[in-house]
């Protein structure tokens, strides 16, 4: 009976701590390889440039949260960790979305600024 | 009954020591329940984010202006569409993520407690990226030799800043690789040590996965091809969109 106890805590632990088989990295790492030529190969099909950026972001996307949920593990380990990366990867975004609709407000500086100068150049003359 | 606790506590204990057959630390005695070491790593991957994140926003931000530049005859090249070299990048874009499933490789070893496995895949890692260094090393002098430096314009000064500091990260995952190889000679990375190779799995994927982020962002997505403007003027109205 003690005996398995212990084989029951030991099957539970793999199943709490979840490892795939290495098979299943070589794969993982298989596909990771054929999204990237996929994206490398659309780059130069004559297609829209949004649908092609669209696309190019979403293989980004699958292979990150690839690497991220096996490689790292993150699908099988405590849920905490995936928030504490999350809270970063938030945070991340947020300042990219802040600095882009700053940016956007100065679009045409230099082209107003050359056309000033030259103005202010012609009523010298 | 006491010998059939004790049999029992002794049971329980060869069930918790059957816990390291994957060498993690079985139920740390932590706050949280998971290894110190591991939520560190994950919190500096998470701020690392951030720094990343800056960067990147930042390489974004002035995507097009050196473009913008040029065709107000403010400018200089070299441009991205005349420098950047796709083919180049993927190579070493598919390099990093092979050094990704060698790191995967390590851990598995150490876990199983397989030494001269552990030695071979680390070597393995290490190897993968440095290659992987020693090619953003010449393609940055590369780029030099046509004209682009980190003060030539916008784009030298953002990509340079932004790729630069990836290859920093990848050349100190590097030292750590090796810092680990150099233990597991001494026999100092055992299956009970499982948990200092995995942190620094943890941190080489990382940079893998920036990689992954900057490598679509900064090389794929495609740039304006820009021709030259005769005057400032006429730079300056094309920017209007007058002429």
């Amino acid at each position: 009976m003690a005996h398995a106890i212990g084989q029951a805590g030991h099957a539970e632990d793999h199943a709490e701590h979840g490892h795939p088989d290495e098979r299943v990295y070589i794969k993982i790492a298989g596909i990771l390889a054929v999204i990237t030529a996929v994206e490398v190969a659309i780059y130069y099909f004559d297609m829209s440039r949004s649908l092609l950026v669209t696309l190019l972001i979403i293989f980004s996307i699958i292979k990150f949260v690839t690497v991220v949920g096996y490689f790292m593990h993150l699908k099988f380990d405590d849920r905490r960790l995936t928030w504490i990366f999350l809270a970063g990867l938030f945070m991340a975004f947020a300042v990219f979305i802040a600095l882009d609709v700053i940016h956007k407000s100065h679009k045409l500086d230099y082209a107003q600024d050359i056309l000033a100068v030259e103005e202010h150049a012609e009523a010298a003359e | 009954m006491a010998q059939a606790v004790a049999t029992l506590e002794t049971a329980q204990g060869a069930g918790h020591a059957g816990h390291d057959d994957h060498g993690h630390a079985e139920h740390p005695p932590t706050s949280m329940g998971v290894d110190s070491r591991k939520i560190a790593m994950w919190v500096f991957l998470a701020s690392d984010c951030m720094f990343f994140g800056a960067l990147i926003a930042t390489y974004l931000i002035y995507r097009g202006r050196a473009e913008e530049m040029v065709r107000a005859g403010q400018g200089t090249g070299p441009l991205p569409f005349e420098i950047l070299d796709i083919p180049y990048t993927s190579v070493s874009a598919g390099v990093l993520l092979m050094s990704s499933l060698t790191m995967v490789f390590a851990l598995a070893a150490v876990q199983k407690g397989d030494t001269r496995g552990t030695r071979i895949w680390l070597l393995a890692t290490s190897l993968l990226g440095s290659i992987f260094v020693g090619g953003q090393f010449f393609e940055f002098t590369e780029f030099h030799h046509e004209g682009l430096g980190l003060t030539t314009n916008i784009f030298g000064s953002s990509f340079y800043t932004l790729t630069g500091f990836h290859g920093a990260h990848v050349t100190i995952g590097i030292v750590m690789l090796l810092t680990l190889l150099v233990m597991s000679l001494r026999g100092n990375v055992n299956k009970r040590d499982a948990m200092n190779v995995e942190i620094v799995g943890l941190y080489w994927h990382f940079v893998d996965i920036v990689w992954i982020v900057i490598f679509t962002l900064v090389y794929l997505i495609p740039y304006e091809k820009v021709e030259e403007t005769k005057t400032e003027v006429e730079g300056a109205l094309r920017l209007l969109g007058l002429v």
